[in-house]
């Protein structure tokens, strides 16, 4: 009996279906790549910069903190690179370096570290690194302004910003198939319409987004559109320019699908992904900014305890 | 191990292992020289107020019935003839203490006769009295009389095991017909209920028919017959949040149990031999016959399975199964089957915290906020788990853990919160 073989014990159940969180974020990553690539290819080096040092300085502050808080690294996980490269997406190409690092400072770290880590976070980080840039340096987010040296072939004005300034009259030279194509000034990965799409579609029959929130969000922004474009036409662009210009395609897929700030049962994901949208093209055609995504997502973040109360009732629950 | 499929927008369907229309032969153990049986009672010699009835040495037969205490109603029924060398204090899962009594087994076999004579006119006491450690395990409440509370209206036998890669009530049901009717003719007469329903699966309808019992069907996908799942989907009953199913007035027998029963009034003499699945590394699954009582190394053994060192033993199968940390360990009366996996592949568990990902929302069949219970947990909180997010409807299935993604012991934070609340109310009754 001395001699006893040792085996490991644990509990129940004693299979796992192998995913893992590490492959969960490499395939987000893998998703965004057309995009980011497409955007590398217009954009040239400048982005190439951007969004290498949006990832690099993502994992370097969540190893930072890994380390100043005595927690184990996490950066394993691809969570802080999944993170960089969103973050990345959504700058313009000639974001100066402090920008990109500061900026990623707060999605890694306030907006995701100091609640815990992955899981913890009540927004997504992101989103709160960006709406801080945002709010704090402005005129770096004027797209027109940011890309004023580049001529691709195309109109380079930036067509939310158009739309808000000039008006329907002044979108006439925007079509859709161009816009889809990329054909737009923008964000780094934000512009080509298709790539995102096609990564969209990829990550929710993989499962690895809840598709109920990303096809409500849609949803959402083009019926708004939609009874806008009704009411008035000369004032309110039609849905498909909702659709394909700004960052209506990569918040429905990437940004408010993010595990942590959004919901996980039917309903709630169905309020939670319309509600975005309705934000967003209420923000876009009356409120003061020019594209709504990134408020609108994070405000949902915000109702999104609230909305998870609305749950199936359990199995003999006694009320 | 099942993998996460490629595609996945639904939740995946987990199907239990169908037995074909060729039944396998269970392959038979020899008997070991030595058998340990589990007594459910714990080992207090010093200071019982009971005189102790066995003590090392004494011989036994094979078929007899022990007790540990003058008075006592817990037994086992000893699977070997031999003499008793040891007799010691075993503690289980959560706890939970048993008296662990080695036998050593003699050259030649002898028959103990008591319950031969007694058989000729069932009763419940003889049931009760002799048939409480027969291989399928017939749980306390059949044989309860009617006397104790709650009554009993309702007995359900599963046709169907209830957790995956495991066939022996599948085959007990369809090796054994005479058996079962006679099983559930004992049954009627016993309890005097006359509402015996058959819970079979689709392909195993005929063999189900004939049993005498009223047949319903169950879905083949997991965990569609646990009892509370049975309850609801087929018996249409929903079982209440921290209610039983035996308050329910619902008895689940195992198939194998009433072929037990059967058998032990039909022959004269009580089955000691236990069938089960033995799931080998590679996932092949063999129908073994043992003694119970039989250490599992025997069995690895005489089925050429290497044993290493960190290997992963489980008694039960992959979802509800429990591991086991000494390849002394005996099979006993609900032994469905014995797992082994290889240390080199193991599904651990992590540290890491939930992500939210909803995986476990998509699959739970009960259909618990798991995300937010286990989030309360984790944090010791097992009140507000309880009140606010319906720690009590979980079934136990474990499928929430096996699609985690962040690989957390999901089942396991749910057992012990059970397993806490319950100490605490016993504590606040004992004090009261």
């Amino acid at each position: 009996m001395l001699n006893q073989k040792k085996f490991i014990v644990s509990h129940a159940p004693f299979w796992h279906d192998g995913s893992t969180i590490t492959a969960r974020s490499y395939n987000m990553i893998l998703a965004a790549l057309p995009a980011v690539l497409f955007g590398f290819i217009s954009f040239g080096m400048p982005a190439v910069g951007v969004v290498s040092l949006s990832i690099s300085s993502a994992i370097v502050w969540e190893l930072l903190f890994n380390k100043i808080s005595k927690r184990t690294v996490s950066i394993g996980d691809g969570n802080a690179a999944f993170i960089g490269i969103l973050f990345g997406m959504l700058l313009p190409a000639t974001s100066p370096w402090w920008l990109v690092i500061t900026g990623t400072f707060v999605a890694v770290v306030i907006g995701k570290q100091i609640f815990g880590g992955i899981g913890g976070n009540p927004f997504n980080p992101v989103l709160i690194g960006l709406a801080i840039l945002m709010m704090s340096w402005k005129d770096f987010f004027d797209f027109n302004e940011a890309l004023v040296n580049y001529d691709l072939g195309f109109a380079m004005a930036y067509p939310l910003a158009s739309l808000k300034h000039f008006g329907v009259s002044a979108i006439s030279d925007f079509n859709p198939a161009n816009l889809l194509m990329g054909q737009q000034s923008g964000g780094i990965g934000a512009t080509f319409g298709l790539g995102l799409i096609i990564g969209g579609i990829y990550l929710m029959i993989r499962g690895f987004i809840r598709w109920e929130i990303s096809v409500s969000f849609l949803a959402g922004v083009v019926i708004t559109a939609l009874f806008f474009n009704i009411s008035d036409p000369a004032r309110y662009a039609g849905p498909v320019f909702h659709l394909l210009t700004g960052y209506t395609l990569i918040g429905a897929f990437f940004l408010a699908t993010e595990d942590s700030s959004s919901p996980v049962n039917f309903i709630p994901m169905l309020i939670y992904g319309a509600g975005a949208g309705i934000m967003t093209v209420l923000i876009r055609n009356i409120g003061a900014y020019v594209d709504g995504v990134v408020f609108a997502i994070l405000l949902m973040n915000l109702v999104n305890p609230l909305l998870d109360k609305i749950r199936p009732k359990a199995l003999g629950k006694v009320v | 191990m099942i993998k996460r499929p490629f595609i996945s927008l639904a939740k995946p369907r987990i199907e239990y292992e169908a037995l074909d229309v060729t039944l396998p032969e269970p392959k038979e153990i020899p008997t070991p020289k030595k058998v340990t049986l589990l007594l459910n009672e714990p080992y207090e010699p010093v200071g019982n107020k009971n005189a102790v009835l066995l003590k090392k040495g004494d011989s036994v037969k094979t078929g007899q019935k022990l007790s540990l205490y003058d008075g006592s109603d817990a037994y086992v029924i000893s699977s070997v003839t031999g003499t008793i060398s040891s007799i010691s204090s075993f503690l289980g899962e959560f706890g939970r203490s048993y008296t662990a009594i080695a036998i050593d087994v003699a050259e030649d076999e002898e028959m103990d006769e008591q319950f031969k004579a007694l058989c000729v006119e069932p009763t419940m006491d003889i049931a009760k009295d002799y048939l409480s450690f027969i291989p399928g395990n017939p749980p306390a409440s059949l044989f309860s009389n009617g006397s104790t509370s709650p009554s009993i209206d309702t007995i359900v036998i599963c046709g169907i095991d209830s957790d995956l890669l495991i066939t022996a009530n599948q085959h007990a049901l369809m090796s054994d017909e005479k058996a079962i009717q006679m099983g559930v003719r004992i049954l009627k007469q016993l309890t005097g209920i006359e509402n015996i329903i058959m819970a079979a699966p689709e392909h195993l309808m005929q063999n189900a028919g004939v049993s005498g019992a009223q047949v319903s069907v169950v879905d083949a996908e997991y965990p569609a017959t646990l009892p509370r799942m049975i309850m609801q989907n087929v018996l249409g009953k929903v079982v209440p949040a921290g209610k039983s199913c035996e308050d329910m007035g619902v008895c689940f027998v195992s198939a194998e149990a009433v072929v037990s029963i059967g058998t032990a009034f039909d022959q004269g003499h009580i089955p000691l031999f236990k069938k089960f699945n033995l799931i080998k590394k590679d996932g092949n699954s063999v129908m073994i016959s043992a003694r119970i009582g039989t250490p599992v190394h025997e069995i690895f053994s005489a089925c050429d399975v290497t044993v290493n060192e960190k290997d992963r033993i489980i008694f039960g199968g992959p979802m509800t199964g429990s591991s086991i940390y000494s390849e002394h360990h005996p099979i006993q009366p609900d032994t469905d089957a014995v797992m082994i996996q290889d240390g080199k592949n193991l599904a651990l568990v992590s540290d890491y915290p939930c992500i939210n990902c909803g995986e476990c929302i998509r699959i739970c069949p009960a259909k618990i906020p798991v995300n937010m219970l286990v989030r309360f947990l984790e944090a010791g909180q097992y009140e507000q788990a309880a009140e606010e997010y319906d720690l009590y409807s979980c079934v136990e299935c474990g499928l929430c853990s096996f699609v985690c993604v962040s690989r957390m012991p999901i089942l396991h934070y749910i057992k012990l919160a059970k397993y806490e609340l319950g100490r605490i109310s016993t504590a606040e009754a004992t004090n009261a």
